[in-house]
């Protein structure tokens, strides 16, 4: 137990302050304005449904990553949820497979309006490299409609949140 | 037993009837092709001489005048051997093999769902990855297949394996989960807390990536290549280029090579500093989980500047790779091994002395030994359950050749259970810093890729490369017009999955979280 308390006042605060210049360049402002946004727009807390309708993994790692101490997310008020039925927001990653199609428009369904949807990826933006074919229907504006789209391979942390920003601030 | 084993086990069995290949590339590579009648009695000797199957495909030849081929790739310790067989356009037909390899059941599912060969014998012959909604003449491998048409939907129902019994009932979950994960759908039979039975069903995220490929250029292969898998995404690429480059004669500069390794291991690394905090994590010690991205993002950083993309993708390329590091990066990432590997200890530590976290992780999920020889299990899950395997030391690439320089020091653990697979990893973590560091010191000069030649029309690339998962499996087949006719990928989840079906049962329903995270298997590099 001493060693997990010792770590703990060891690493202290890792989170980046919103103007901390840092090589992923971006997160200067966008934090701020997210953070003043979400409180705005949604009383201080966006709740957002991650759903993987065929991607190849990558952006999902990125989405992670925006939650992980470092950029920690939820400071700004943003949590991912469980539960389409709760959520706000659609953060969807592509491009949408054929056998990913109903479950995706079930999970629209299921998420109350009003709802934004973002589409994350070149994949989730036009279906990327995988283009269209009989298994991959390209961009997720194929099958629900999308507000905001975040291009990138996969984009990084920084872009997904300048992403959901300009979602919210719509 | 002489030292090609698998192919003197082949030919004695089959005589005259196993006709061999003269030309081996990469050398440790044996092929040849048997009549179809035959296909069954060579996996029965090698089976006997304790070769294991590594993958089986099947491929649409109609563009060379003929029918179809059936593929069987075994391995034992640095051999693999590849045996063929020819089938007829009419009636393709070839003897099931899954009654020998238990892994052959989803190949072999998958090759008749997909390009519509028929597996005799075969006892499930329900559609893998193709869902029951397809149309049932939908082959998408087949040549004569309209790609680019969308699929129109059918009624169909998928036949679950089912218990059944006073208190058994079942609960279902997915394809999009709770977290923040990729679609795929389990179906628990459950007794009490107890599983009785596990069945996945994959095939949400199949986005019809092989046949992509036969679309792309040899160039823009790579490319989606490294999105098999974007976790993977420096194996997966590095497994495609070392095919292409083995069936052009193509030699990439030798600093390429040690690039490559470094990408490698630095991808090893990240996933395995993941998959240790998300364990932690799904044993409700959310503390390790922060902790360790911490360090991961840490990683992904460097990679940014230094390569200019967190993940490195497209940096591996046909004939070489397409960054470089001078020796101001060489000191940065020195240092920042230095501080990882500080840090990285302190948490093991941690993770070493917690008695709550070993209660969740010891005994939970045990793929047993013997169960992971039968589904011919590979990397970090098979060298948790005993199974002594590593590309990097039996069919390495330079410069993992060089033993007396890297000798590189796999764990094998034999308890197989959620505490070995994170043993495994903590242990591939120091192996994988300590090659990194040597890599650094002995880094060759000179250029960082040559042109690949262009293929010529039939000729086949095989290639095993050890991603952070376990080994990758690469073959290609070059057309009548030298372009790509057939690309098989094969993950290491395609046969890794099978293990966490046979782990479930007898653990609790709220350890499944658990034990899946301690295999973490790709969706996208199984769907394809
Ligand atoms: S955008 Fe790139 S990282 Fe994201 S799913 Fe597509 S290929 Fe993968």
């Amino acid at each position: 137990m001493i060693r997990i308390l010792r770590q703990i006042a060891r690493t202290g605060v890792v989170t980046e302050p919103h103007h901390k210049p840092d090589d992923d360049s971006g997160i200067i402002e966008i934090g701020r304005l997210l953070e003043e946004a979400i409180r705005k727009r949604f009383r201080g807390s966006l709740a957002i449904r991650q759903v993987d309708a065929g991607s190849c993994n990558g952006c999902e790692l990125e989405i992670h990553a925006v939650n992980n101490p470092i950029y920690n997310c939820e400071r700004f008020g943003i949590h991912f949820t469980a539960s389409p039925r709760f959520a706000d927001m659609l953060l969807v990653t592509g491009p949408v497979t054929h056998n990913m199609e109903i479950a995706l428009k079930r999970t629209y369904e299921a998420t109350p309006s009003p709802k934004i949807v973002v589409a994350v990826g070149d994949c989730g933006c036009n279906g990327g490299i995988f283009g269209e074919n009989y298994a991959s229907l390209g961009g997720i504006s194929k099958v629900i409609p999308v507000d905001v789209r975040i291009p990138g391979c996969p984009p990084t942390p920084a872009m997904l949140l300048e992403g959901i920003l300009r979602a919210v601030g719509e | 037993m002489s030292r090609i084993r698998l192919r003197d086990a082949v030919a004695t069995t089959l005589g005259p009837d196993a006709v061999f290949d003269e030309i081996a590339s990469p050398s440790t590579l044996y092929s040849c092709t048997v009549p179809k009648e035959k296909f069954g009695d060579a996996a029965r000797a090698v089976k006997k001489a304790y070769g294991l199957l590594a993958a089986e495909w099947a491929t649409d030849e109609t563009a060379f005048g003929r029918g179809f081929g059936i593929f069987a790739c075994y391995r034992w310790g640095a051999q693999y051997l590849i045996v063929r067989a020819e089938l007829p356009a009419d009636n393709p037909v070839f003897p099931s093999i899954a009654k020998t390899f238990v892994p052959a059941y989803r190949f072999e599912r998958r090759i008749l769902s997909m390009m519509g060969v028929v597996p005799d014998g075969l006892p499930d012959t329900r559609p893998w990855i193709k869902f029951e909604d397809w149309p049932a003449n939908a082959f998408p491998l087949r040549k004569s297949f309209d790609a680019s048409a969308r699929l129109p939907r059918t009624d169909g129902k998928y036949k679950w394996a089912r218990a059944e019994g006073e208190g058994v009932y079942e609960i279902p979950v997915g394809p999009v989960h709770a977290g923040i994960i990729e679609p795929g759908h389990f179906r628990f039979q459950a007794l009490g807390e107890d599983v009785i039975n596990l069945e996945a069903r994959l095939g949400y995220v199949h986005k019809g990536i092989e046949k992509r490929f036969e679309q792309l250029s040899w160039a823009d292969g790579a490319r989606l290549a490294g999105r098999v898998s974007g976790d993977t995404t420096v194996a997966h690429a590095i497994g495609y280029c070392a095919a292409l480059e083995a069936m052009t004669g193509c030699l990439p500069p030798e600093r390429a090579y040690w690039l490559r390794a470094m990408f490698l291991e630095r991808e090893r690394i990240a996933n395995h500093l993941g998959d240790i905090g998300a364990i932690c994590n799904d044993a409700a010690f959310a503390f390790m989980l922060y902790q360790f991205m911490r360090l991961k993002e840490m990683l992904l950083r460097a990679n940014h500047r230094l390569f200019g993309h967190r993940f490195m993708m497209d940096r591996v390329i046909p004939g070489g790779v397409a960054a470089n590091i001078d020796e101001s990066g060489k000191s940065a990432m020195l240092a920042e091994l230095d501080e990882l590997s500080k840090q990285f200890e302190k948490l093991v530590k941690i993770y070493d002395e917690n008695a709550s976290l070993e209660d969740r992780v010891r005994d939970t999920g045990i793929l047993k030994p013997d169960k992971a020889r039968e589904i011919c299990a590979v990397g970090i899950v098979a060298r948790a359950s005993g199974l002594n395997l590593d590309c990097r030391i039996f069919n390495p690439f330079p410069p993992f050749d060089r033993h007396d320089l890297i000798e590189l020091d796999v764990p094998v653990y034999i308890s197989g259970d959620v505490n070995a697979r994170v043993l495994v990893r903590i242990h591939e973590i120091r192996e994988s810093i300590r090659v990194i560091r040597i890599l650094l010191a002995g880094m060759p000069d000179g250029d960082i890729s040559v042109t690949v030649p262009q293929p010529m029309p039939g000729n086949t690339g095989f290639s095993a490369v050890e991603g952070w998962r376990g080994e990758i499996i690469y073959w290609l087949q070059a057309g009548p017009n030298g372009e790509i006719n057939r690309c098989m990928a094969r993950d290491p989840s395609d046969v890794n999955w099978l293990g966490l079906e046979q782990c479930i049962p007898g653990n609790i329903v709220p350890d499944f979280p658990l034990c899946n995270k301690s295999f973490n298997q790709s969706y996208s590099g199984h769907d394809l």
